[in-house]
């Protein structure tokens, strides 16, 4: 399961790339192979504030629903769009075309590194 | 500890994910579930149904057995075919739905949900002990593998021996495949032409790989567990444990045809089914479509057309990977069943307009 070294990690499963203050967040490789084909994503919307470990929108998959946890607290700024069309997005390319929404963060939370997400999933 | 199947190592070199199912550790999906659907709509796909139960009932009366012990009217069946039907209790409550296969005049193979498998042979021995007929669960002697698709046919033509133009829908015969001697029915649960091989543990692994070889120029994929659930609701099949329970009579689901009231003797469950039939039942099963995206999921409240008095539940659902548009099934108040009817189903505090339809939701062309 591919875990990118540069990226931070979240118990729940998602990723965050911070740039200054803003974060681009979305779900791990390894949640969205526990998944399976994403069918459906509720995103917050531009303007929401959201609270670290606060369910802030829903991935469904043909089997499930899974809340979707904001990382850190903060405004969403950016929605990625192109999801609500082509949620699969979210399987071919979890840490790139597939990411989720950006925020600017107010507090940060401890996140994992890569190394550290890596032996969670290995259990 | 799950019970792996004949066909583990199989799916572990394919790199499946498995799921517990009843028991038994299967695969769920080899790699996009999506895909093994649409691989099963458009040309084939292969399922390890190995969890499936198979019981034998054999002897003279093995007939009048299955009669007194089904709802159906298994001694009508011609060797060679196949018929599904049901197990009921004496109440009428549904303990399993099964496909019964007739091998011999005297010999019969009742195939049953992983989960019933116990309930199913305890049943089934019970109620022959009157009749000259043997119960014998042969569970642990079978693996099944499913060839499901369009293109199914060419693909089993090319390993087996079977005059398959002579083998129609739900009928059976024993074949030779890839040189494996096995039982070959066309029968599934996924509403396409299909395939089901009835084979020894130990061969599956030959017969699998020769169907695989054998699917290549076809876009055969092998397909799990999860893609088996969507294709049988499009195809608007019940699942036992949704659709189907002990709390719930054929009637309940629509299935007053499978009842054969007019079979000779009693038959467990006759009396209570017959009472049962002279009312129309409360709750009903129906077919349900929406729009969007968003599915209706088991367990979620059926609204009616004000969206907020509930009024049924809704038992399997899907965003239908064919159709693209959210179908399922519930069980509703009898008024609401018409065909047209504007429903709403909760989906998590979100109050959507939802459609009553006949099913199947989808049939092959």
């Amino acid at each position: 399961m591919d875990t990118p070294e540069h990226l931070k990690y979240t118990e729940e499963h998602e990723w965050l790339s911070l740039d200054g203050d803003v974060a681009t967040v979305g779900v791990t490789d390894f949640a969205q192979n526990s998944l399976g084909d994403i069918v459906f994503v509720e995103l917050p919307d531009p303007g929401d504030e959201v609270a670290a470990g606060a369910p802030c929108g829903e991935l469904e998959s043909t089997k499930s629903v899974s809340e979707l946890y904001a990382p850190a607290n903060g405004e969403v700024v950016a929605v990625n769009e192109d999801i609500k069309d082509t949620p699969e997005l979210v399987n071919s390319d979890p840490y790139g075309e597939g990411w989720l929404f950006r925020l600017r963060v107010s507090e940060l939370p401890d996140l994992l590194d890569a190394a550290d997400y890596a032996e969670i999933i290995k259990e | 500890m799950s019970t792996p199947s004949p066909l583990h190592e199989v799916h572990v070199e394919l790199g499946a994910s498995f799921t517990d199912f009843a028991g038994w550790n299967m695969p769920v999906r080899y790699g996009s579930e999506l895909a093994e659907h649409r691989a099963v709509r458009e040309a084939a796909g292969l399922f390890d149904l190995s969890h499936m139960g198979e019981i034998e009932v054999t002897g003279p009366e093995a007939a009048q057995a299955l009669d007194y012990a089904l709802i159906g009217q298994l001694s009508a069946v011609k060797v060679g075919r196949a018929r599904y039907s049901m197990l009921c209790a004496a109440d009428g409550g549904v303990l399993d739905d099964l496909v019964t296969y007739r091998l011999a005049d005297e010999r019969y193979l009742v195939v049953a949900n992983a989960a019933n498998v116990g309930v199913v042979a305890a049943a089934l021995t019970e109620r022959a002990e009157k009749f000259d007929a043997t119960v014998t669960d042969r569970s642990t002697e079978y693996a099944l593998i499913a060839v499901q698709g369009p293109r199914s046919a060419a693909i089993v033509r090319a390993v087996s021996d079977a005059d398959l133009d002579a083998l129609r829908y739900y009928a059976s015969t024993p074949a030779s495949v890839g040189g494996v001697e096995l039982l070959l029915a066309r029968t599934g649960y996924t509403g396409e032409d299909g395939f089901e091989l009835y084979c020894a543990p130990d061969e599956a692994q030959r017969v699998w790989r020769t169907l695989t070889a054998a699917g290549a120029p076809h876009e055969l994929l092998p397909a799990g567990l999860a893609c088996r659930d969507t294709l049988r609701l499009e195809a608007g099949m019940p699942l036992y444990g949704h659709e189907l329970s002990a709390q719930l009579t054929p009637f309940d689901a629509g299935f007053d045809r499978l009842v054969k009231f007019d079979k000779d003797g009693d038959f467990v469950g006759r009396a209570a089914l017959a009472e049962r039939a002279k009312h129309q039942p409360e709750r009903v099963l129906v077919a349900l479509t929406g729009t969007g995206r968003r599915a209706p999921r088991a367990g979620y409240a059926v609204l009616g057309a004000d969206g907020t008095s509930q009024i049924g539940e809704i038992t399997s659902g899907a965003l239908s990977p064919t159709l693209g548009y959210p179908i399922a099934m519930a069980y509703v108040a009898a008024d609401c069943r018409a065909p047209g009817t504007g429903l709403h189903v909760d989906v998590r505090g979100k109050a959507l307009p939802v459609e009553v339809v006949a099913l199947p939701f989808y049939q092959r062309s």
